[in-house]
């Protein structure tokens, strides 16, 4: 009961610090705060799934969390019909292209009699020989798609559907990634996990930059439609107004505190869903299997279970989940940035937030997630502040201060990475530990 | 005759944008490769934080750089940051042995994990990327001087009469005759120097050295020492070649890692044929072959499309594929090395 009481205070502290930040600075700051928060939190049971679960290394954060977006993107984005026109058949005929070459080039590695050496470069040969006919096909289409309306469009635009839907769609896609690196390096030394995962990560990232047919690449995508009210309308209406009248607040501030609202609910309940089926697969018979083969491997396998396949398994539900918190997180923006995702960021804040919150456990993640998000964005007002006043015995234009004021903004790399050494070090269960049992 | 001069013309403008360099950024990989192979065979984990070693290492040698140049000294025709090199070598050396000192001693006294390095890694690579930005600032920095080319291309086309220019920048040339200094001193001290074969003794058999009386303290600090040259002057060498900028740094984990990888990792030999044949196949894969092919063929005849492989852009992607063929094919690697 106790834990349980800790628990309790851990995550009332966690509320009391929003709290605070919407008193001294303002509600909006802390509700944008709160909505990160809950995305980094289910972004945190994604890698905890695979990390806490299975004890797998994935690098690759960054990677599922940007096909989510490109999700968000696809599913939701109106289609440019111009562009369809122009080439969307021959683009869709080179993707198709493109799938069954590599599909042949496996058949071919698989099925074909001969020596492996052979099948290997009868494997090779028609991935090349697919590539090549892929780009015949796919590159004059490209070319056309790309010139219409090139400030505006100039992509093949998107399905038109609720954004809602892209959240499954990017975990259905992250899942797919995760399957295909999953099957090349799952099974080899655990550190080959996370130098693939690292690398399919950062190229998810440059084919998002440079395919421009797809998503526009780095002229980003804005404006995608939203699941909740725009504030402009908000405005608009007589309650809003009526309410901004009562509580003596300005209109426009609390248009976009609703709207902000609005999305911390949906987000709550994505996370509400998620947490608990983790929950139950952590208790059901397939956790308590993951568990022992986390903790012995040989043992595991000796007792018959399948320890490649079942890794392959956790690595595709984390990597969905992370997917999925991705379109989230790109419905949030209501823009798509390829060039936002950065490692350090997406992959590793992510890790930290998993140690810190306390690795197998979901509460702990979730934790985790808030804490995290919260000191990476509050330590730049933090870091300024406590430079300004460290330095405030100098000159005012002495240089050494206007320099130190100027970079204060990456004090906060450094003190996550010292929040990350301390926890591992002190407490290396982390905040919420993994129940015993 | 003209057949003669076409092929010399082919084979300067492949030289000119391939080979050359090819071999200076193999090499800068080579270095930066055998710096991850070396913390790999002694200490068992995959360094994530080595990108970041290399850019710590290469703002120290910016700094004196600056320093030096403020004070009006330079090394006529060569990169002033030759002589900062050694106080960057220090500075990294020194930091090095520092973690190890605070962080990664603990661990080893535990026995944890190699996945527990990796992690601590991470933090170390959080704490290193802040360090660095702090310091130096997220910026550009130029700080390459003294003579830009060792051979111009239009020298080049005076002395051969060739149509094509061949041009070797001096940062390329430095970069090459440095790394060839630095391999061979390193394998001097594993091969023949007593401390080196207690180094390769260690990686090898652990316990089996122990009993011999090896002691593991010092290996582990000559490991950090080695790194920490290597990381210092890689990441120089990398920032005199294409310019400093603090984030190109941790995108070079990966290439990294895939030389080490495809050469074996744990294996020197293995690490600077890596660094080569990723470097060189980055170029050869998205190199447009358009104007070889021109004087390869007979007459005027000259192909539509660029004949590009692959669009410059996926550079990074020919990394990753070659590190998936050999973990599919051979995961041990080019010379299946685990020991040093």
């Amino acid at each position: 009961m106790s834990m349980n009481l800790r628990n309790v205070l851990l995550f009332a502290a966690m509320g009391a610090l929003l709290v605070a930040v919407g008193v001294i600075q303002s509600a909006n700051v802390a509700l944008a705060i709160l909505n990160l928060c809950l995305i980094s939190a289910i972004m945190t049971l994604g890698v905890n799934i695979q990390w806490g679960y299975a004890g797998l290394f994935n690098a690759g954060v960054m990677g599922f969390a940007a096909l989510g977006g490109l999700a968000a993107v696809v599913v939701s984005f109106p289609a440019v019909p111009q562009a369809w026109a122009v080439g969307g058949p021959r683009a869709m005929l080179g993707l198709a292209t493109g799938v069954c070459a590599i599909a042949l080039a496996i058949v071919a590695w698989k099925r074909m009699p001969g020596s492996r050496r052979l099948r290997g470069w009868a494997a090779a040969g028609v991935a090349l020989a697919g590539i090549a006919v892929m780009r015949l096909v796919i590159d004059p289409a490209v070319e056309a798609i790309e010139a219409v309306e090139p400030a505006k469009t100039g992509f093949l635009g998107g399905l038109g559907l609720p954004i809602v839907l892209s959240w499954v769609v990017g975990g259905a896609l992250a899942a797919l990634a995760a399957w295909a690196i999953g099957k090349i390096a799952l099974g080899l030394r655990s550190d080959y996990l996370a130098i693939a995962t690292l690398g399919i990560s950062e190229i998810i990232i440059y084919f998002l930059k440079n395919e421009e047919w797809m998503a526009r690449g780095v002229k980003n995508v804005n404006g995608l439609p939203r699941p909740v009210p725009y504030e402009i309308d908000l405005q608009q209406t007589l309650w809003v107004q009526d309410l901004a009248a009562r509580l003596d607040f300005n209109v426009i501030e609390l248009s976009s505190i609703i709207v902000k609202l609005c999305y911390a609910g949906l987000f709550v309940v994505a996370l509400a869903v998620i947490f608990w089926l983790s929950e139950r697969a952590l208790k059901s018979p397939w956790g308590r299997m993951m568990r022992a083969i986390r903790d012995n491997e040989t043992a595991a396998s000796a007792m018959g279970k399948d320890v490649t396949w079942r890794h392959l398994q956790v690595f595709v539900l984390g990597s969905a989940v992370i997917g999925l918190a991705g379109a989230m997180l790109t419905t949030l923006d209501g823009i798509f940035t390829p060039t936002s995702y950065q490692p350090l960021r997406f992959t590793f804040l992510i890790w930290v937030m998993v140690i810190v919150g306390g690795s197998g456990n979901n509460l702990g993640s979730i934790l985790g997630g808030f804490v995290i998000w919260f000191f990476w964005i509050e330590a730049e007002p933090i870091g300024l502040t406590l430079i300004e006043f460290l330095t405030s015995g100098m000159a005012q234009d002495s240089a050494l201060r206007l320099h130190l004021i100027e970079n204060a903004a990456h004090t906060r790399l450094a003190t996550m990475g010292v929040v990350l050494l301390l926890v591992l070090r002190f407490s290396p269960r982390g905040l919420i530990p993994e129940r015993e049992k | 005759m003209t057949a003669v001069t076409d092929i010399l013309n082919a084979l300067a403008l492949l030289s000119n944008f391939v080979l050359v360099p090819g071999l200076a950024y193999g090499s800068q990989l080579a270095l930066g490769a055998l710096g991850v192979t070396m913390v790999y065979a002694v200490l068992r984990f995959s360094n994530f934080a080595h990108g970041e070693t290399m850019s710590f290492g290469a703002m120290i040698t910016i700094l004196v750089t600056w320093w030096l140049q403020g004070k009006g000294v330079n090394f006529g025709p060569l990169p002033t940051a030759l002589l900062a090199l050694p106080i960057g070598i220090i500075g990294t050396v020194l930091m090095c042995l520092l973690f190890d000192r605070f962080i990664y001693r603990y661990y080893r006294r535990q026995k944890a994990a190699p996945v527990t390095y990796l992690i601590v890694s991470v933090g170390i690579l959080f704490i290193l990327s802040g360090v660095v930005r702090f310091v130096i600032g997220p910026q550009d920095r130029m700080f390459a001087d003294g003579e830009r080319f060792i051979l111009k291309a239009r020298a080049f086309k005076e002395m051969t009469g060739l149509d094509q220019g061949l041009a070797i920048k001096t940062s390329q040339g430095v970069t090459v005759v440095t790394a060839v200094i630095i391999v061979a001193l390193l394998f001097w001290f594993l091969n023949r120097t007593r401390t080196g074969k207690s180094m390769r003794a260690y990686s090898d058999n652990e316990d089996l050295a122990l009993l011999s009386g090896i002691s593991p303290a010092r290996v582990v600090a000559i490991t950090w020492i080695i790194t920490g040259a290597l990381a210092a002057v890689a990441g120089t060498l990398y920032g005199l070649d294409k310019g400093y900028k603090p984030f190109t740094y941790l995108g070079l984990v990966l290439p990294i890692f895939a030389s080490a990888i495809v050469g074996g990792v744990g294996n020197p030999l293995g690490a600077i044929a890596g660094g080569f044949v990723i470097a060189l196949s980055e170029l050869l894969l998205t190199f447009a072959y358009k104007r070889v092919i021109a004087y390869l063929t007979p007459g005027d005849w000259v192909p539509d499309g660029l004949v590009q492989l692959l669009a410059t852009d996926y550079k990074l992607a020919v990394s990753f594929v070659i590190l998936v063929i050999v973990l599919l094919v051979k995961p041990t690697g080019m010379f299946s090395g685990k020991t040093l």
